[in-house]
């Protein structure tokens, strides 16, 4: 079933506001990391505001779906979508990496609401994932746990030691998003340490897998409904994205992996976000 | 003296707990029949998971039990544990300030014949330098079960290290337990001998041959490396002037590490550090090894005698 009309365009406006938060967020701390955050911009929107069961009034509720940003540098697209969220005001988005701020860099639970774990070291979410997945089972909750993963990340081996546990435990109150933007830090992740075939490890390793273009809001939505129906093992949304999408000259480069935009970049970024 | 496995402790405390506490979890990596967490797997299936051997996954699944409301206790050997998992102990647990329990087993010489591989003489250093670790080092099985009610009771990341194999029974169960405050064992005014974890009874022989030399050695047992007992340990060397730690982990970063930190900022005082040098293990029986690096009594008496001797103190 795909979005309505009238929310399809409601979240591709949202989303577009929310790459603008994305530059000027960087802009203002000089740093950061805007292009993971803008491909994996329409995965968390439609993700907070069409699927998870969260209260941004009380963001520790206890009964409470988790997300994890497993890739924790993408703060920038973490952050706005909290905001527009409403778990803090969209105007603290600009104390983005501010040291008396709550913002911090990499995303710290003890001071951002909405924040469930701290992250940042690489291949830790999946873990604790399953943790709250477990614990969820242990308390006949419907809960889920939500996680994003960079696809750089997978070269990390937790990753697959967490893999493991997951359909092991037939956690399908899980559901992994790979963000599959095809580029880390150095270069593309073909040329630093291939994947190999992606789909096929995943499947093998016993999840239920489905592949999405990650910027087509139908396909995401759709992909989060599948997962919620799926039972007796966790799924994996492979989201084909585009590294810097939205804005032509960060997309598909190594370049705005973690860089700020300039005045005139932002200026030039923001016309085409109109 | 009666010899008991601290993990034996350890185990049997688990299960009473587990019987009163029912948001109490337990986790292991393959070692569950070495780390007797297979007693309580037992009595509590559904409360128990094996992770297999991947530590760092354990650690990190073990945040997230934590986080929904769980008190886990995450089991593994102590150095591949704290070697291996130390990034997820550093983010998903103490970062993430999440209430994970950590338990070390086959600490120190405890893991014998197996070789320098399996011996931890270096996981109180590592756990020691993470923010918000709580670290706990029993000296017996009788003090492990008061360890284990503690860390429960703890709101908190706590490190608890527990050895494999049976070690002299020193502590009473009467004896009082309270994380972060050592133990006077026995009063002295000539030496201070401060130790921790199962070299308590190495120690005591010791203070009990120093004593025949007439010298009065105050024993301070320190069950909690952190937060350390600055109270009790300044106020002890400023009564004896001299100070010897001893522990069955190197004396680089460990209880020694410590005790020297509080004496220098707070009462500088001459002291000496036994324990296990800057080097790797052999393999060998406990007793052997226990030979071997140097951790017995007459050691420690040595060490004692070193202060009297080679620091001449006015």
């Amino acid at each position: 079933m795909a979005l309505s009309e009238s929310k399809l365009a409601y979240y591709q406006e949202l989303a577009k506001t929310i790459r603008q938060h994305i530059v000027r967020m960087t802009h203002h701390a000089g740093s950061g990391h805007p292009g993971g955050s803008l491909s994996a911009t329409e995965i968390l929107t439609n993700l907070f505001f069409e699927h998870m069961n969260v209260d941004p009034q009380n963001p520790d509720w206890e009964h409470r779906d988790y997300f994890f940003l497993s890739k924790g540098h993408c703060t920038p697209v973490y952050y706005s979508v909290l905001a527009e969220k409403g778990f803090f005001p969209v105007e603290e988005l600009l104390t983005f990496r501010d040291v008396d701020g709550r913002l911090h860099g990499h995303p710290c639970s003890e001071h951002c609401p909405g924040v469930d774990i701290s992250s940042g070291s690489l291949g830790q979410g999946l873990s604790v994932a399953n943790g709250v997945a477990l614990a969820a089972k242990l308390n006949g909750t419907n809960q889920r746990a939500y996680v994003m993963i960079g696809d750089g990340e997978l070269q990390e081996g937790q990753v697959w030691e967490a893999a493991m546990t997951t359909p092991h435990y037939q956690l399908d109150n899980v559901c992994a998003i790979v963000d599959w933007n095809k580029i880390q830090l150095d270069d593309y992740v073909e040329n630093v340490k291939g994947l190999g075939n992606l789909v096929g490890k995943w499947r093998a390793f016993g999840w239920h897998v489905i592949e999405i273009d990650g910027h087509d809001l139908n396909q995401v939505d759709h992909a989060f409904h599948e997962a919620k129906h799926v039972k007796g093992k966790p799924t994996v949304i492979l989201a084909h994205t585009i590294k810097g999408k939205g804005i032509s000259f960060m997309e598909n480069t190594d370049k705005w992996h973690g860089l700020a935009p300039n005045d005139e970049e932002l200026e030039l970024a923001l016309k085409e976000l109109v | 003296m009666a010899l008991r496995a601290p993990r034996q402790g350890y185990s049997d405390a688990l299960i009473r707990l587990g019987e009163k506490a029912e948001n109490l979890v337990v986790l292991d990596a393959d070692c569950a029949k070495s780390n007797l967490t297979n007693l309580f797997k037992e009595k509590f299936p559904e409360r128990f998971f094996n992770i297999g051997i991947s530590e760092c996954d354990l650690v990190g699944t073990a945040a997230g039990l934590a986080l929904a409301g769980k008190v886990p206790f995450a089991n593994a050997y102590a150095n591949f544990l704290t070697g291996r998992a130390f990034d997820q102990m550093r983010i998903s647990v103490c970062y993430a300030n999440n209430n994970v329990k950590v338990i070390g087993h086959n600490a120190g010489t405890s893991p014998a014949q197996e070789g320098a591989t399996h011996l931890p003489l270096e996981d109180i250093s590592l756990m020691r330098s993470l923010p918000r670790m709580t670290v706990i080092v029993p000296a017996d099985a009788i003090e492990m079960k008061k360890a284990v009610v503690a860390a429960y009771e703890h709101h908190g990341p706590v490190y608890l290290r527990v050895g494999k194999l049976p070690v002299p029974i020193v502590t009473k169960e009467e004896d009082p337990f309270e994380i972060g405050k050592a133990i006077t064992f026995k009063e002295g005014s000539d030496i201070s001998l401060i130790s921790t974890g199962m070299m308590l009874d190495e120690t005591l022989k010791a203070a009990a041959i120093l004593e025949k030399e007439g010298l009065q050695a105050e024993v301070i047992h320190v069950h909690t490396i952190k937060p350390i007992d600055v109270d009790a340990i300044t106020r002890s060397a400023a009564k004896t002037k001299r100070v010897v730690t001893v522990e069955e982990h190197s004396i680089i970063g460990g209880l020694g590490s410590a005790v020297a930190e509080v004496l220098a900022e707070h009462q500088p005082t001459p002291m000496r550090r036994v324990g296990t040098q800057d080097r790797f293990g052999v393999s060998g029986k406990m007793d052997e090894l226990l030979d071997f690096f140097g951790l017995r009594a007459a050691n420690i008496v040595k060490a004692a005698k070193d202060c009297f001797e080679v620091i001449k103190v006015s």
